[in-house]
C-alpha cells in the first residue's frame, strides 16, 4: 500500500490553512445565505454556483465536541485529544481544541481558529482555543 | 413483488487469515442451499465491499467474487461505505421489478480484522471527508461520539440508556452462531469499558470484523416457472442522501437521510411505521440504533434513547430490534452487512431463525443500513407475502 504523494498538495484547501494561520480565515457564501469550505463549485444545500468568500468570524461556539482516546494512527502522538464541530453562523468548522482542560469543555463555549501542528506527523491542524 | 428465494452467512468474527473471495464462496454457497435453485440461472451478481482496497489490496472484487460464487454472470461492487450491500439491494430490487433480469446473487463481504485495530480504525475513518474531517482527526467512533453528545445536548439522555442498547443486543446474539459475541454483558459492563471517543466505550461500538452475506432474490415469474418456496418478499426500497461532513448538516442529532429512505420504503410498500412488527437496524454504535428508530419513525426525536431501557425494543417488547444481535453483538464486517441483515429478518419472518419464537406471528420487517454518519442510508421492507 503506498500513500499519495504528499508534495502535490490540495490546491483549494491548502490556500484556507494558509489563509486562517495568517489571520484572515474565510468561507464560501452563496446568494441564500449558506456557508461552505473549498474546494467547491457548488453549494452543497442550494446548488447555487454564485459562492463569494467571506471573512470567518473571529470566535465561534461550540455545537458538540468528544474526547478521543483511540485514534488513528496519523495522530497517535496527539491523543487522548478533543475534537470539536464550531459554529460560526453560516457555516460549521470541525478541529481539535486546545489550551483547555477536556473535562471544562462545555457546548456552547465562545472559541477562535487557528492553525497548529499535528504532533504525530507535523502537518497543519485546524484548532480553537477558548476565549 | 422481488422474492427472496434464499440467504446464507458465514459466521461473523475474527478470521483474519480468510480471504474475501473464500468467505463470499461460503455465504453465497449457503445462500444457493437454501434457494434451492441452480446457481448458474444467476444473471448478475450484485456485490456491496467497502475497503478492500486498503484491506486486501484488491480492486474490482465484483468479477472476483462471481467466480467464487460460482456463477457465470457480469458482476458490479457497489460501495457506499458501511451501506454497501444495502445499495446492491436497491439496485437488484430495481432490476428484477424493471424485468430486466429473474434471478440475481447479491451479497457482500468484508475482511477487516488482518489489518489490526489501528490498520481497521485508519480504513473506516475514510468513510468520512478526508480534508475537513480525517486531518481534524475525527475517527469512525469520534463521529458518533459528536453525534451523541449533540443528542445528549439536544434532548438529554444518558450513557446508561445507551449501554441498554448494548445489552440489548449482546442478550439477542446469545444463541445466534453466526455472531461475533455470544456473551452476556450488563450496564456496569459497558459503562466501565475503556472510552473510545467520549461519550462511546469499547461495549458502545460494534467489533471489527470479517465476514460474508448472501442473498438470491427472484422474480415472481421465477419464482412460479421454477416451483420455488419463497414465502418472503422485499415490498419497498429506499434511499436518502445527505451531505458528507458532519459539520455540514442542519442537524448534528437526527440523521435525515435514513428519514427519507423510510419514507420512501414505507410508500413503496404501502405501509407506514406502525405496521412494522421487527427490524434490524445500523447500530454501529449505540447511540447509532437510537438515531436510527427516529428516523425511522417508531418514535419522535428525543424520544428512542429510553426504548431499551424501557424493554420496548427487546425481545420481548414491543417491537424487537436487532433479534440478531445487531451489529454491535453479531459484527459488522461493513460491506457484508447490509444483506446480512435481509438475510437474518427473512429467517425471523420464515420461522427457521434461532431467535424466530420472539417473533411468531410477525409479518412485517425492517432493514436500516446506514453508511458513514449516515450520509447514505438504504431501508428495505421485508414481508411475508407471496
Amino acid at each position: 500500500m503506498s500513500d499519495p504523494d504528499d508534495s502535490a498538495g490540495e490546491a483549494g484547501y491548502d490556500e484556507w490553512i494558509a489563509a486562517l494561520e495568517d489571520g484572515e480565515g474565510y468561507y464560501l457564501a452563496c446568494p441564500n445565505g449558506h456557508g461552505s469550505l473549498p474546494p467547491r463549485r457548488r453549494c452543497p444545500h442550494c446548488s447555487s454556483g454564485e459562492l463569494t468568500e467571506q471573512a470567518l468570524p473571529e470566535t465561534g461556539t461550540i455545537a458538540t465536541f468528544t474526547e478521543t482516546q483511540v485514534p488513528i494512527p496519523s495522530f497517535a502522538d496527539d491523543a487522548p485529544y478533543v475534537v470539536a464541530i464550531v459554529d460560526f453562523g453560516d457555516v460549521r468548522l470541525t478541529g481539535q481544541l486546545g489550551e483547555i482542560d477536556p473535562a471544562a469543555v462545555e457546548i456552547g463555549q465562545v472559541v477562535a481558529p487557528d492553525i497548529v501542528e499535528r504532533e504525530t506527523t507535523g502537518e497543519p491542524l485546524v484548532a480553537f482555543r477558548p476565549v | 413483488m422481488v422474492r427472496i428465494v434464499g440467504v446464507g452467512l458465514t459466521p461473523f468474527g475474527t478470521t483474519p487469515e480468510r480471504t474475501g473471495r473464500d468467505m463470499f464462496a461460503e455465504a453465497s454457497d449457503a445462500a444457493f442451499a437454501d434457494a434451492g435453485v441452480p446457481r448458474t440461472d444467476a444473471e448478475a451478481l450484485y456485490y456491496g465491499n467497502f475497503m478492500g482496497a486498503l484491506a486486501e489490496h484488491q480492486g474490482h472484487q465484483g468479477p472476483l467474487m462471481a467466480e467464487a460464487a460460482g456463477i457465470q454472470a457480469p458482476a458490479t461492487r457497489f460501495e457506499t461505505a458501511c451501506a454497501s450491500s444495502g445499495a446492491a439491494v436497491r439496485h437488484a430490487v430495481q432490476t428484477l421489478r424493471n424485468g430486466e433480469a429473474d434471478l440475481l446473487l447479491v451479497g457482500g463481504a468484508e475482511r477487516m480484522t488482518n489489518l489490526g485495530t489501528d490498520g481497521a480504525t485508519e480504513a473506516l475513518a475514510i468513510a468520512a471527508d478526508d480534508l475537513w474531517e480525517v486531518r481534524a482527526g475525527v475517527t469512525f467512533p469520534g463521529a458518533y461520539a459528536l453525534m451523541a453528545n449533540a443528542y445528549f445536548d439536544t434532548y438529554g439522555g444518558s450513557r446508561e440508556d445507551l449501554a441498554h442498547v448494548a445489552v440489548k443486543n449482546h442478550e439477542n446474539a446469545l444463541e445466534n452462531e453466526h455472531a461475533q459475541y455470544q456473551q452476556r454483558i450488563d450496564v456496569d459492563t459497558v459503562l466501565e469499558a475503556p472510552t473510545v471517543s467520549a461519550p462511546l466505550g469499547l461495549y458502545d461500538s460494534c467489533p471489527i470484523s470479517d465476514g460474508a452475506s448472501a442473498i438470491v432474490l427472484a422474480s415472481d415469474e421465477y419464482v412460479a416457472e421454477n416451483d420455488v418456496d419463497a414465502p418472503v418478499s422485499i415490498t419497498g426500497t429506499g434511499q436518502g442522501g445527505d451531505n458528507l461532513a458532519l459539520h455540514d448538516r442542519e442537524f448534528l442529532a437526527r440523521s435525515p437521510a435514513a428519514e427519507d429512505a423510510a419514507t420512501e420504503a414505507y410508500d413503496d410498500a404501502g405501509i407506514g411505521p406502525d405496521d412494522v412488527e421487527l427490524a434490524e437496524v445500523h447500530d454501529c454504535f449505540t447511540i447509532a440504533e437510537v438515531l436510527a428508530l427516529e428516523s425511522l419513525g417508531f418514535y419522535e426525536p428525543g424520544e428512542a434513547i429510553g426504548a431499551a431501557r424501557r424493554g420496548e425494543t427487546t425481545a420481548t417488547g414491543d417491537r424487537p430490534i436487532n433479534l440478531s444481535g445487531g451489529l454491535k453483538a453479531k459484527g459488522h464486517p461493513v460491506g457484508a452487512t447490509g444483506t446480512a441483515q435481509i438475510a437474518e429478518l427473512t429467517q425471523l419472518l420464515r420461522g427457521d431463525h434461532v431467535n424466530s419464537d420472539a417473533v411468531p406471528d410477525a409479518t412485517v420487517g425492517l432493514a436500516h443500513n446506514a453508511g458513514g454518519t449516515v450520509a447514505s442510508a438504504f431501508v428495505h421492507v421485508v414481508e411475508v407475502a407471496e
